[in-house]
């Protein structure tokens, strides 16, 4: 039997005065899936993905996240999603520690559970010995895995990573898909945008927007073949030459 | 030169894309200017008075009238007995209360010689001494004109002639003030968080791996800078002339030097605070006190030097607004040619070599 | 609740690790209070006098020293013609050049009148002003010795004399000091409230740490409670040391009660946090949102009438001044500081304040927007 649709979209629109960020996308992500949304700068992700998070309203068309409806029960979605941005998130100001207590308290989980969770973190990520520094010392790999830790730390049905592995070395990056695997294992759903094609290729399905749109969606050797590709690159680089909008 | 020129473009862009900055970077100066213009001043204007008149008599009332009229006070109300004038006090609805004893007149009439008794809120005692001199006057001509105007033998005639600013306009003292503070805000301020700005957010790391020298980076911080303080003075100036009256007596182009001259001090110390410092919040707070305070406090616009205590007198000086100051008031107001402020300017560019020195040998000791 | 407990531990943490705000919390009272109050004093004293005496005879001698004896005039020099004089103005060395004429002592003993010049600096109005009038008080009275001398005065005096008393309250002894530290109180209030909430909260925008926040389940009202809670607090821990400060280096002992003082804050302090937050609901950068306050802060502060009394504005800047919190928490200060207003007398002042805290964050709220 096939699992159930987490996210599910349908003409999912978003304008800005006089010009469509994000164009009509249908497509649906099954639970425990770990979802590709890949495309050019500028090709609408971060839109279409803000819109999925409750941040920003979409124009038209529907779309739900663990059921709950984007326009109404913004709430909801919150409550069941995880998000890492593109920026750093976590406070550099507060200790590794006083992070994870912070994000485990707004999202009301006990202290029993926080004290408990963040002792298996600390051990998972072998940051024992950082957890009472400063996030600001840490290295760049260790904190876009701490963000990332956090960012599911609530245990949330969906997490929506945003170029979570922008500028960390092909070591970290790697480390860091462990990471994704083992919460994909729990049965946490996985939105993830990125640049790097290798990465595409870890996902168990992707979908590549170009000036808004969806242009294909498939697995990654499904793509390979229509496209008549030997790589994601090549994929890539066909369906991003048709683009017409800037780079912005 | 070519990169240079790009990288002073790249700056203009990030000004004029901030509407709201540069909205308030122009605007500042202008409503400075009509603040201190048009709000501001010492002089008191229609305070409101009450009277405690226990004799009720003519001359009671003819002084209360005089006071009435007079364009310095407004009769707010009448009291019964002194305990009333606590109270009114304490509520601020009058500043001064006018106490007639009984039988005054009869005293001025039998004895030539009465008694009135002025209470001031001398909470704020700068009012409170205008009040009673203002009082004090009007009393004193009520009295002299019961004289029939007599002539008094041996009278020292005394003409006072008011210099530089016939018509005692406030204007005069503060104009130079508001262009001390004004590019003090531009400069130092603007220049020291847009680059610690750009440290915070890593973009100066970037700039400095590009094959410019990291100087001139720097420099084309301080160029739109430049050119902001130069459009500022330029409308200080003509609201000074056009608006408020404040004539240029000098040389107009010697006040300009010496303007850009200030802001070349402004900015040096700009490029120091923000090369000793990492985020925007500190370089603000280091502006604010080093060099915004001092001005405001220090330099002699709104409040006398000569009445400070000697320390603050010895601090004073070593603040660069000051000198700016005293020039502007010069060359603007009295109309002075340069060797009067050949002094002043040669500590001005003093101050400013060495800012510059030191904030240079800053910057490279980081980078090395 | 529980949530507001952990927004709260974590601003708190991040306020007392920042050296900056620590600075603030701590330089900034200590600086404005202890600088302040020395240099903002407008009496007008200390007026430097350059002298041109032609006579050089018994009166213009007993004159000048007549006048230096006031205490209001420092005797810089004597120069032996006026435009030496005037040179000496032009150079800030004197503020009033007094010329006593040849023949002043004969032609006041002989022709019974004699004048006397003065030229005064007037590029300060103010000063100028006052200046020539304490001159010629002096000169009045030194006038008045004169007349005594020469003519016997009956025992009733001849013209009708009407003697002015005055008495100073809540201040005898015009001490401008305490005029000014309940205003420098009010302005380091303002400041933590206005200038540093805004810069906090859109310090988080610029970080993108508030991205983070919204895709939480946090409610608005919960963020921007746990972002007013330590500041209000903070601007409360600054008056208490502040009020310390002013008690210890100038005795200040407010006259009316703390309570007063403290309830009034309170509410000032909803006011203004909810003037940061408006603020900082319209700025993306710490450098807007600081320019921004700074405006607003310098505007309201000059009209707040801590420097110049506010009656003596024009209309137009009065009808400003009652759209501003600043004139009225100053109000209060000195009011409570000076005079011992009680809660009664200031109860206009409170509910003007209330409403003000009501509409600036009924405002930011709507303002402040979670979803773009």
């Amino acid at each position: 039997m096939e699992a159930e649709n987490i996210i599910t979209t349908e003409e999912l629109t978003k304008r800005f005065a006089g010009f469509t960020a994000v164009d009509a996308i249908s497509f649906n992500v099954k639970k425990g899936e770990i979802f590709g949304f890949l495309g050019a700068n500028g090709a609408g992700k971060t839109t279409a993905m803000r819109m999925l998070c409750g941040l920003s309203k979409p124009t038209s068309g529907k779309a739900t996240i663990a059921g709950a409806d984007v326009y109404k029960q913004t709430e909801q979605i919150k409550k069941s999603i995880g998000y890492m941005s593109q920026k750093f998130s976590l406070y550099e100001d507060l200790t590794v520690k006083e992070n994870i207590r912070f994000y485990g308290g707004i999202y009301g989980k006990t202290n029993a559970f926080i004290k408990e969770k963040t002792a298996f973190l600390l051990h998972q990520l072998n940051i024992e010995n950082e957890a009472d520094k400063l996030v600001a010392s840490l290295p760049l790999g260790w904190k876009q895995k701490l963000a990332f830790s956090v960012a599911i730390f609530h245990e949330p049905q969906i997490v929506f990573l945003d170029e979570p592995t922008g500028g960390v070395d092909p070591v970290t990056r790697r480390e860091f898909w462990n990471l994704i695997y083992q919460a994909s294992e729990r049965g946490i759903t996985i939105f993830v945008t990125t640049h790097y094609m290798d990465e595409a290729e870890y996902c168990n399905r992707v979908s590549i927007m170009v000036d808004g749109k969806i242009e294909a969606l498939d697995t990654p050797r499904g793509l390979k073949e229509t496209y008549n590709a030997t790589t994601m690159d090549d994929v890539f680089l066909q369906l991003a030459r048709k683009a017409t909008r800037a780079d912005v | 030169m070519k990169q240079f020129i790009s990288f002073v473009k790249k700056e203009f862009y990030h000004i004029l894309r901030d509407r709201r900055t540069l909205f308030i970077l122009l605007g500042m100066p202008i409503v400075q200017i009509i603040i201190f213009g048009f709000a501001l001043t010492n002089e008191v204007k229609n305070a409101k008075f009450a009277i405690l008149d226990q004799s009720g008599d003519i001359a009671t009332r003819q002084i209360t009238d005089e006071l009435d009229a007079s364009r310095y006070f407004d009769l707010a109300s009448s009291l019964k007995n002194y305990e009333e004038i606590e109270h009114l006090f304490r509520q601020g609805k009058v500043k001064l209360v006018v106490v007639f004893p009984p039988s005054f007149n009869s005293d001025l009439q039998h004895f030539n010689s009465a008694q009135i008794q002025l209470v001031a809120d001398a909470s704020d005692p700068n009012t409170a001494t205008t009040l009673t001199g203002y009082a004090t006057t009007i009393i004193k001509d009520y009295q002299l004109r019961l004289l029939h105007d007599k002539k008094l033998p041996y009278t020292i005639n005394t003409t006072a002639r008011m210099l530089y600013n016939s018509q005692l306009k406030g204007a005069y003292s503060f104009v130079p003030g508001v262009m001390a503070m004004v590019l003090m805000l531009v400069c130092t301020m603007m220049t020291a968080i847009t680059i610690v700005r750009e440290k915070e957010t890593g973009t100066m790391e970037i700039m400095l791996v590009s094959p410019i020298q990291p100087l001139k980076i720097i420099i084309a911080k301080a160029v739109p800078y430049l050119l902001l303080s130069i459009i500022n003075i330029a409308s200080i100036l003509l609201l000074s002339v056009f608006v408020l009256d404040v004539p240029i007596k000098g040389n107009l182009l010697l006040l300009i030097s010496e303007g850009i001259l200030f802001t070349l001090t402004c900015l040096s110390f700009g490029l120091l605070i923000s090369s000793v410092t990492e985020s925007q919040q500190t370089a603000m707070f280091i502006s604010l006190v080093g060099m915004f305070l001092p001005t405001v406090m220090l330099s002699g616009f709104m409040f006398p030097i000569e009445n400070m205590p000697l320390p603050l007198r010895i601090i004073s000086r070593a603040v660069p607004a000051k000198w700016f100051y005293d020039i502007v008031k010069s060359v603007m107001i009295k109309g002075l040619s340069f060797q009067y402020v050949a002094k002043e300017t040669i500590i001005l560019a003093g101050m400013t070599v060495f800012l510059l020195a030191l904030s240079i040998k800053k910057f490279k000791t980081r980078l090395a | 609740m529980r949530t507001l407990q952990f927004l709260l531990q974590k601003e708190f943490r991040q306020i007392f690790r920042d050296p900056a705000i620590l600075r603030i919390i701590f330089v900034m009272p200590m600086m404005q209070l202890l600088i302040l109050p020395w240099a903002a004093d407008y009496e007008v004293k200390n007026i430097k006098l350059v002298v041109v005496d032609h006579d050089h005879s018994d009166y213009s001698r007993q004159f000048v020293s007549k006048v230096t004896a006031s205490g209001y005039f420092l005797l810089n020099t004597y120069t032996s013609s006026y435009s030496e004089a005037s040179q000496q103005i032009a150079d800030d060395k004197a503020d009033i050049a007094v010329e006593i004429p040849a023949r002043f002592e004969k032609d006041l003993v002989k022709e019974s009148e004699a004048p006397v010049f003065l030229a005064v600096n007037a590029v300060n109005g103010v000063k100028a002003v006052l200046g020539a009038a304490y001159l010629q008080s002096i000169i009045q009275d030194f006038n008045n010795g004169i007349r005594a001398k020469w003519i016997q005065m009956p025992r009733l005096s001849p013209e009708p004399n009407i003697e002015v008393v005055s008495s100073n309250w809540y201040n005898p002894l015009m001490n401008y000091k305490w005029f000014m530290v309940p205003g420098i109180l009010v302005v380091l209030v303002t400041m933590v409230g206005s200038f540093l909430a805004s810069l906090n909260i859109v310090k988080e925008k610029e970080i993108g740490t508030i991205e983070q926040i919204n895709v939480t389940p946090i409610k608005k009202y919960h963020f921007i409670l746990g972002k007013l809670i330590p500041f209000w607090v903070l601007g409360l821990i600054i008056l208490t040391i502040g009020l310390l400060i002013s008690y210890v280096a100038y005795g200040i002992v407010p006259a009316g009660s703390f309570f007063t003082i403290y309830v009034f804050a309170a509410a000032y302090l909803l006011a203004v946090l909810g003037l940061g937050l408006l603020v900082s609901t319209f700025c993306s950068t710490q450098q807007q949102a600081m320019l921004i306050s700074f405006f607003l802060m310098m505007i309201f502060i000059l009209l707040g009438g801590l420097y110049t009394p506010i009656e003596s504005m024009p209309t137009w800047a009065q009808w400003i001044t009652r759209f501003n919190p600043v004139t009225y928490f100053i109000h209060v200060m000195r009011f409570v500081i000076l005079k011992g207003s009680s809660l009664a007398d200031i109860l206009p002042q409170l509910c003007i304040i209330l409403i003000f805290a009501f509409v600036l964050n009924s405002w930011a709220v709507i303002n402040y927007r979670k979803r773009a």
